[in-house]
């Protein structure tokens, strides 16, 4: 039986990635060329300046790949493979949660489990950390903000089974609505309190020290020595773009295996109903319906 | 919601038993991790290749897109 639900998670995984990559490379690719786009520009405004200074500027690192392979090959196979390992997951936490979370229709339990790995692995932790188009983010801090966002994955997603754990436990005492609310309010609260006590990106050292105070690496506008500006900010609304696409692609992402897998996963542990439908149908109906 | 749930037959008694299920189950979770990581993270935090920047920059646009810290 788990081989089966592993082998279909992982089939629902692929549809759901694939359906994820053309989102992406139809919304989000221009988000990412504009941001690449400023970039570029950014850094000859930076050049000019250091020349005018009379420092050498850092040469750029070759490109490995052209942004032809990143934006249509590798943004494929990354979602894919990312659709496919998410799938299962999925699929494993499907199993152990199988007759364990109370009485659940296959599909319902597919959309909830969906919806878990939807804000456990992506959208709590990108509440505090939402995602970055390319030119955000300092080069100096990566280490540090691989850690905190690993940090605040591992964190929802552990709240959140004890958060079901929890639900299970006040179940018999509160009933399953009241249940529910409390379980749902503990992990706001306890995420809540990871998310206040974890740095913002731009609170870093490394940043403090370069850039002064400021909430995030977002670059502000570049200035020449006398303060007047000289290229300027990040654009808002392509982050603003960037950011809800990023967000759409996920809901997309997590629905699909849900809507793929439900119904696959009902097959297969339903079978007789499926049989028993057919022929001179075995359940009694209700009455006024026939 | 157990008033309103679907008839018996239709709910998922089905409890896989543990300990036959485990290796399965702990063995997709961790090839699952293994790909997780190497898309999101590697080559960038962490890096199991040394200085090689193949997988960063080949799935570059996808690590961005799906939330992950970059460059």
């Amino acid at each position: 039986m788990e081989k089966k639900l592993i082998l279909r998670g992982g089939i629902a995984g692929a549809v759901a990635g694939l359906l994820a990559f053309l989102f992406a490379r139809i919304f989000a690719e221009p988000q990412i060329a504009a941001a690449i786009t400023y970039e570029s520009g950014r850094d000859a405004a930076q050049e000019a300046l250091d020349k005018a200074a009379g420092t050498t500027p850092e040469a750029a690192g070759p490109d490995i790949f052209s942004r032809t392979i990143q934006a249509n090959v590798g943004i494929g196979v990354g979602m894919i493979l990312f659709g496919i390992a998410m799938g299962a997951l999925f699929a494993v936490a499907y199993a152990v949660c199988l007759g364990r979370v109370g009485k659940l229709r296959a599909r319902n339990l597919a959309l909830l489990v969906a919806l878990g790995g939807f804000l456990g692995i992506y959208f709590v932790p990108f509440v505090k950390y939402p995602a970055n188009p390319p030119s955000i983010g300092h080069p100096d801090t990566i280490k540090d903000r691989g850690n905190l966002y690993l940090a605040m994955v591992v964190c929802s997603v552990v709240f959140l089974i004890a958060a079901v754990w929890l639900g299970k436990r006040l179940q018999p005492r509160f009933g399953n609505w009241n249940a529910t609310l409390l379980a749902g309010a503990a992990y706001v609260v306890a995420i809540g309190i990871v998310m206040a006590l974890l740095p913002s990106l731009g609170e870093l050292s490394v940043n403090v020290q370069e850039y002064g105070h400021h909430a995030t690496e977002t670059p502000l506008p570049l200035t020449d020595p006398k303060g007047t500006i000289v290229y300027p900010g990040f654009p808002a609304d392509v982050l603003f773009s960037f950011r809800f696409y990023s967000v759409a692609t996920q809901v997309l992402l997590w629905a699909t295996l849900a809507l793929v897998f439900g119904p696959m996963a009902e097959r297969l542990l339903n079978p007789a109903r499926q049989t028993s439908k057919n022929p001179a149908s075995a359940q009694p109906r209700p009455a006024g319906v026939a | 919601m157990s008033s309103m749930s679907a008839p018996a037959s239709l709910s998922t008694p089905v409890v896989l038993p543990a300990a036959k299920a485990a290796l399965w189950l702990v063995g997709t979770a961790l090839i699952a991790l293994a790909v997780y990581y190497f898309i999101g993270v590697d080559q960038g935090a962490y890096s199991v290749f040394g200085n090689d920047m193949h997988v960063h920059e080949f799935v570059h646009d996808a690590r961005h897109f799906l939330g992950f810290p970059c460059h």
